[in-house]
């Protein structure tokens, strides 16, 4: 059982540049013993997904601050199932009102994180979801 | 025991028997007390930037410091204690709200409410692809639009901005950075459309690049040719517009990015003196220039540290002005700004605790003495504020200056051994990091190196562990947690309306002007981006005018400056 660590990708998509929180999030899950893909600014949802594949990722967290969250995470969603790769994990934070927080989460975006949110809440999150991943249920 | 009496111009006094008496006294008590109990373990012995903090200060704690030399009096150098001889007492801060979202014809409206409740100066928020040189019809702008901030593609849209506002009347910040000399341009050519020659406007420009790179990464050009951008704004202005301060430098996203207090002022006041050396290697006089550039500060809940900070700030600025620059006029020594309470301070969960959070960070930047204020709303931790926050932030202000009298006395706090000691170490802390940026070369080449974004992301980590280990409270988030909070909040929404409608009217504007003549004035500022002697901004202006696009008018310049891209840092 012994088999290499989670692999997680933290992304900043569109145009912000607001990443105190992504890195953030990068730095807590390595210090939990994943591997952490940061991909830096301004990436388009086909590169985040990309990476992802390419990578083997089992998670992809998406970081947005300026608004755009109901624009970008669908995006992510609709690259996902076009890169038939909707069993990675996709979750996201930022400043997102609850009400759209629950559309997000009916559109398939697995969790989201608001500012305060603990670290830890979201290291678990991350290990019971990705583990779950690896670990298909018999 | 210490030594009391360093200088004998020093502000610690001379002990007496009976007060060494009483500090045995008070030590041995001391020692016997017993931590509290709090809901976290309780850093009670370091501020929020991990600055050590004593139980009490005493007059050993000041006793180095000169009377004459490192406090002074109000409006006299090194200006510790402020840069006015009266203070708040001849004149009120400027209040100051930052406001912008959607179209131009809202933020307008907004912009005629603030005015009409009481609000001094406009200061414009402009949304991401207006701040990253995108067009809103541009394929990177999608989902952006008049999201943080209102849309401004052209002339045409900044004309509606200031539609029915006296721009001649009125003073005017713009939050615009990379595309800074765009907006200028346009806000130029929307004030002489209207009669009003640019000699005539006052406000600022935050077009401070390099905390751009630094901390909120909202750039567009790499940072040498972006150098030569801001040069070329700061002289243009300097000749012919008497009334505008150039360049506002700012520390707030520095902050916001997660650096301590110390970090801020150091950071930012390296860039202040890196824009200073750049203007003086392009041949200019530092006294024609230097008492138009202003500061923009962070306001954070550590109250007295963000106090000590403004005013080591003042001290800092005005020695390295008047000793390492040369500057002989006073005005170059005097360092102004503006101040916003911190965002990122503010919490999503109890959301109106923000209020209180904002009236606490307003009175620290009061009693630092800032020229202008912005309060924060408490919805801004979710989305932008709905008018009634905006008005709760407001009035805040206004309780502040009104009702609470902190405006009566010059610099309250000064000689409070806590507070004069806390200012001493802000002022150690900034050199001490001006050295290591010296060290790499300069500000742009420690940017390179990944300096300040390291050091501000393993401050923002050490910070975030702090919250997570209970060490630090922040009430409603990991202390006096409510279960099942309301979700009642109600939220100002940006539609995908606005989105549509803006971009459809840039595309209107493309099929509609004289496209030939809009290729003219493009050519031509390429044409000046490639001779570093031809100012930009006269041809910046022609662009407006002929109503050439952002999007447009950046895309002739990356021609030419190319496009930064950073390697990032974890």
């Amino acid at each position: 059982m012994n088999e290499r660590p989670l692999r997680v990708v933290i992304a900043k998509a569109g145009l912000d540049g607001h990443d105190r929180g992504a890195k953030v999030i990068a730095r807590a899950l390595r210090d939990a013993g994943m591997e952490v893909i940061y991909t830096g600014l301004f990436q388009a949802p086909e590169q985040i997904v990309q990476t992802a594949v390419q990578e083997d990722a089992d998670g992809i967290g998406l970081s947005i601050l300026s608004g755009a969250h109901m624009t970008l995470f669908p995006l992510v969603v609709e690259q996902l199932k076009a890169q038939d790769a909707g069993d990675i994990v996709f979750f996201g934070g930022g400043t997102i009102p609850p009400e759209d927080a629950k559309r997000l989460k009916e559109l398939g975006v697995r969790e989201i994180f608001t500012p305060g949110a603990p670290l830890q809440t979201i290291v678990d999150f991350v290990t019971r979801e990705c583990g779950k991943r690896r670990t298909p249920a018999a | 025991m210490a030594k009391m009496i360093d200088r004998p111009s020093g502000l610690g006094a001379q002990p007496t028997p009976a007060f060494e008496e009483q500090r045995r006294r008070w030590e041995a008590a001391s020692a016997k007390g017993r931590s509290r109990k709090d809901p976290g373990s309780g850093a009670v012995d370091r501020t929020i930037s991990d600055v050590p903090l004593k139980v009490v200060y005493a007059p050993e704690d000041v006793a180095a410091l000169d009377l004459a030399e490192d406090l002074a009096w109000p409006g006299e150098y090194p200006y510790t204690r402020g840069i006015h001889p009266n203070g708040y007492r001849d004149r009120l801060w400027t209040m100051r709200q930052f406001a912008g979202f959607g179209t131009a014809a809202q933020t307008n409206e907004r912009y005629h409410f603030l005015l009409a409740h009481g609000q001094h100066g406009l200061s414009v928020a402009f949304d991401m692809p207006t701040l990253m040189g995108y067009d809103s019809d541009a394929p990177q702008s999608r989902g952006e639009v008049g999201k943080c901030g209102v849309a401004i593609d052209s002339l045409v849209d900044m004309e509606v901005l200031f539609d029915g506002i006296d721009m001649g009347d009125i003073t005017s910040s713009m939050t615009i950075n990379g595309p800074a000399c765009i907006a200028l341009a346009q806000y130029i050519a929307a004030a002489e459309k209207k009669g009003i020659p640019r000699a005539k406007l006052g406000g600022t420009l935050q077009a401070d690049i390099l905390k751009e790179y630094i901390a909120q990464k909202e750039w567009i050009f790499p940072p040498r040719p972006h150098m030569r951008i801001i040069v070329d704004m700061i002289e243009f202005c300097t000749r012919e517009m008497p009334k505008w301060n150039t360049i506002s430098i700012s520390g707030y996203h520095i902050r916001e990015a997660g650096s301590t207090a110390a970090q801020e002022l150091a950071f930012t006041l390296a860039d202040g003196f890196a824009y200073v050396e750049a203007c003086v290697a392009a041949g200019m006089d530092v006294d024609s220039f230097a008492g138009r550039l202003s500061f923009f500060f962070n306001s954070h809940i550590d109250f007295f540290e963000e106090i000590a900070k403004f005013r080591a700030a003042r001290r800092i600025y005005a020695r390295h002005m008047r000793e390492k620059y040369g500057a002989k006029d006073p005005r170059s020594w005097q360092l102004r700004f503006h101040t916003q309470t911190a965002g990122c301070s503010a919490t999503a969960q109890q959301p109106e605790n923000n209020i209180v959070r904002v009236a606490f960070e307003a009175m620290a930047a009061v009693l630092g003495g800032t020229q202008s204020l912005h309060t924060n709303s408490m919805d801004e931790v979710m989305a932008l504020p709905t008018e009634k926050s905006v008005e709760i932030a407001l009035r805040t202000q206004q309780v502040l200056a009104y009702e609470t009298n902190v405006t009566n006395v010059v610099d309250p706090l000064g000689g409070s051994y806590y507070v004069e000691a806390l200012t001493q170490e802000m002022e150690d802390a900034a050199e001490s990091y001006f050295a290591q940026i010296a060290e790499y070369g300069g500000v742009i080449e420690a940017i390179e190196a990944g300096f300040f974004q390291r050091e501000i992301a393993d401050a923002s980590y050490r910070y975030q562990r702090s919250i997570e280990t209970r060490d630090r409270v922040i009430v409603g988030v990991n202390a006096f947690v409510k279960e099942d909070e309301p979700e009642n909040l109600n939220l100002l929404k940006i539609t995908e309306e606005t989105e549509r409608g803006q971009a459809a009217s840039v595309q209107d504007l493309r099929a509609k002007r004289d496209g030939p003549a809009v290729q003219r004035t493009l050519e031509r500022l390429q044409a000046a981006c490639r001779d570093p002697k031809d100012n930009l901004m006269p041809h910046l202006i022609d662009c407006a005018n002929a109503y050439a696009t952002e999007g447009e008018i950046v895309e002739a310049m990356a021609s030419v400056f190319g496009r930064y891209t950073e390697q990032a840092v974890l």
